[in-house]
């Protein structure tokens, strides 16, 4: 029974320690790096924000890292996509952070895609058509829109967990509302030239971006989901594209630059490479950023 | 205090109608709303029409209801689901036996690889939940010819807090690094021969588990086990109280964004009762016979692991090796396994034995482009010193004789997908005295359903 009290003691000690500097800023994790610029935004000062990914990681294959359990141990607020996007390790951090206040469930558990209307559910669940996500497509940060209607939640979640600065998460959330409306508008101004142009599309990432610009899909490189596209499969893409021509190849900044490569040397397209997230290029430092970079590059795309 | 916060959460989430970009939002979510149910309900009346021209009403209204339902939505209250389905062919000598020259093992237990040809290795049904807001639930059951073995099934608090959670049940032991492992997440197509004579294959219990992790940015955890030991090296005393007891750390964390490590001490500490020892005498007669005494064994592991910028998908490279020591001391009964056979141990004989032994396996794996990994491990066991009637215990057992096994493996795989895998393994095998075997695998490993998250 020994080392069982020297365990409990040396916990207590720890405890003591760290509870002294309680109170301090409202701990967020972000799986993702959108969420933690939206969740900087909001909080500002007061709120400490740990991003678990970055825009040059794959959001759906991410190791369980020792250092991300350590993070999520102290987190009051987890803050991820959701929609199965980060089910191959978020469950593992969860179980080994022993942290009740990001357990499913809890308020401090918000997951973004609870909050917008997802696309592209599958009709069929089966794995033979790749890694499906049942919940729909999960990629719902290229779209700035859905950020309003995220943002707003969680502004409200950030003001519940942390009643003393409650006005203070509100007025800057109003405040980043109003200029991001702005901004959107702007956006829409300047992207009105990308509005049915076709596009290849790598990985199906950006339907919301689609949606919102009225880019026009014609072809994925990835015949399923998750699974890197044979030369087959892109001699086929290339079939199709004489038939149905495309404008320019979009891929994320994460993802492996030959496929793209290859159909925009082919087929005669302009590889884009989108940031697809905050920090996924030397433009994309924020939120803002992220978009001015996202559209330049598409209207770039066009020339 | 605590729960007028939560309501309020609840209610704010529920209600996010504070600024007026709020309600803003809240308005375009409805419409939203409004135009999806819109959409589904138009739908749903076109189904019913197409339903209507060929069924009786009420076979209608049967089939409408369910359709409505998104695929997903009862999901969640059903247990995830995987099954894992495991094989090999393995192109071995023709060997009478096969065991560890100069350590008293798990014996049979272990998934050696000892099969010849081709063989189904047991295949692995997963259960799991959250049972409820303080609880989740883990089944490990393997089907085997004619048995279903239990290889955990536990239970896990997930509202404790404070970086605590305990575990109950029977699980496997959180020490060393391989250890937590089934051997479907294994790097090579066989054990390593540290923990075939530490374990046999991996060293699990039934008792209970209390982790604590530390509040710090660096990784730290501590936990402490007890247990029936009702597997080697310890065994079930069939009394109250704990039988095996275990301690284990570890620490972890990253450099920059491309690395990662963790490194971890552990300690397992049995005091086995008639723990079953078979073996062979110099003059290869078989005896068997029991040793009661106590065991002490300490494991240091660490793990390394590489990917450009951390991104694991095109190109990683993994490091792991563990080391270990274990000590036992006690007393060993033995006797002839066939009366007709008379060996040294004629008439029985009982004498004090100990064991002073180590040994490490060290393993590089690298995934080269995307779906190829190589890797190469390199086992390595140090016999020390084993004592039996106050000589050296080789000069009475031959399966203890004075020799340090060691085993070469490298292996290619590839993984069309996440959830498939198949194996080429070369090893070069001399665990056993006198033995150099050329030992070739194909081994392919299946896993179905719910998308199993692994650990680091």
């Amino acid at each position: 029974m020994k080392p069982f009290r020297i365990l409990i003691r040396l916990g207590a000690a720890l405890g003591l320690a760290c509870g002294g500097s309680a109170h301090a800023a409202l701990n967020v994790f972000a799986c993702e790096p959108e969420w933690a610029a939206l969740a900087s935004a909001i909080g500002g000062d007061k709120a400490s924000v740990y991003t678990a990914t970055t825009a040059y990681q794959d959001p759906h294959r991410i190791e369980a890292r020792p250092s991300l359990i350590a993070r999520a141990r102290s987190a009051d607020l987890l803050v991820c996509t959701g929609a199965e996007l980060e089910i191959g390790w978020l469950p593992v951090i969860l179980a080994d952070a022993g942290n009740r206040a990001i357990q499913t469930g809890q308020p401090g558990q918000f997951l973004a895609a609870d909050y917008v209307t997802l696309l592209e559910k599958p009709a069929v669940l089966d794995r033979s058509a790749g890694d499906v996500h049942a919940a729909g497509n999960p990629h719902i940060q290229t779209d700035p829109r859905n950020f309003t209607r995220i943002g707003a939640a969680l502004a409200a979640r950030m003001a519940a967990l942390d009643p003393p600065e409650a006005a203070h998460y509100r007025a800057r959330w109003a405040d980043f509302a109003s200029r991001w409306d702005a901004a959107i508008a702007r956006w829409e101004g300047q992207a009105a030239p990308l509005k049915g142009v076709p596009v290849v599309v790598q990985h199906n990432a950006f339907p919301y971006l689609e949606r919102w610009l009225g880019l026009k899909r014609v072809a994925v490189l990835e015949a399923k989901p998750g699974v890197a596209p044979s030369l087959g499969q892109l001699a086929e893409v290339k079939a199709r594209l004489a038939a149905t021509p495309a404008r320019m190849v979009l891929r994320a900044a994460y993802q492996p630059p030959r496929p793209s490569a290859w159909i925009a040397d082919q087929a005669g397209l302009a590889q884009v490479v989108l940031p697809f997230t905050v920090g996924g290029d030397a433009q994309s430092g924020d939120l803002f950023g992220l978009f001015d970079s996202t559209v330049s590059k598409l209207l770039a795309g066009l020339r | 205090m605590y729960r007028p916060a939560l309501l309020a959460t609840a209610l704010a989430a529920a209600f996010p109608a504070y600024a007026n970009s709020d309600l803003d939002a809240l308005r375009a979510e409805l419409k939203d709303m409004k135009a999806a149910y819109e959409a589904r309900i138009q739908a749903l009346e076109a189904r019913l029409q197409q339903t209507e021209a060929r069924s009786t009403p009420a076979q209608t209204a049967a089939a409408a209801e369910p359709s409505a339902q998104p695929a997903t939505a009862r999901r969640g209250f059903n247990p995830d689901v995987s099954l894992i389905l495991q094989g090999k062919y393995a192109h071995l000598d023709n060997r009478d036996e096969r065991f560890v020259s100069g350590f008293a093992g798990a014996g049979e237990h272990g998934h050696g690889g000892s099969k010849r040809g081709f063989s189904v290795d047991g295949s692995e049904l997963v259960l799991s939940a959250s049972v409820d807001p303080y609880f989740r639930g883990y089944l490990n059951a393997v089907l085997d010819d004619g048995e279903v073995e239990v290889e955990e099934a536990w239970f896990q608090t997930s509202s404790l807090g404070r970086g605590l959670s305990v575990k109950g049940g029977r699980y496997k032991s959180g020490i060393g690094y391989q250890n937590e492992q089934h051997p479907h997440a294994w790097d090579f197509a066989t054990n390593n021969l540290m923990y075939e004579v530490l374990f046999g294959e991996g060293y699990v219990q039934d008792g209970l588990q209390l982790k604590w992790l530390a509040p710090t940015d660096t990784f730290l955890e501590l936990g402490a086990e007890l247990g029936n030991g009702n597997a080697f090296p310890a065994t079930n005393n069939g009394n109250n109280g704990a039988n095996s007891v275990a301690l284990f750390g570890h620490v972890g964390g990253d450099v920059g964004a491309s690395n990662s490590w963790r490194a971890g001490l552990s300690w397992l500490s049995a005091r086995p009762r008639g723990r079953a020892f078979e073996s062979h005498d110099i003059n290869d007669v078989e005896v068997a016979g029991d040793f009661s005494g106590k065991s002490r064994t300490w494991l240091a592991d660490f793990v390394w692991k590489w990917a450009p910028n951390g991104n694991p998908t095109q190109q990683n490279f993994k490091f792991a090796a563990e080391y270990f020591q274990r000590k036992e001391s006690g007393n060993l009964a033995c006797d002839d396994a066939d009366p007709g056979n008379p060996s040294l141990c004629t008439g029985g004989l009982a004498a004090p034995f100990s064991a002073d032994q180590t040994g490490f396996y060290t393993q590089a794996v690298y995934q080269f482009m995307p779906q190829w990994r190589v890797g190469y491990r390199y086992d390595r066991l140090l016999r020390g010193d084993v004592a039996f009637n106050g000589s050296d215990a080789g000069n009475t057992f031959e399966t203890l004789a004075d020799y340090d096994p060691r085993r070469h493996s490298l292996m290619v795989d590839y993984s069309p997908s996440e959830f498939s895998r198949l194996r080429l393994q070369y090893s070069r095998d001399k665990a056993q005295q006198g033995v150099d075997e050329n030992q070739f695998y194909v081994q392919y490993i299946m896993s179905l359903g719910s998308h199993g998250a692994h650990k680091f």
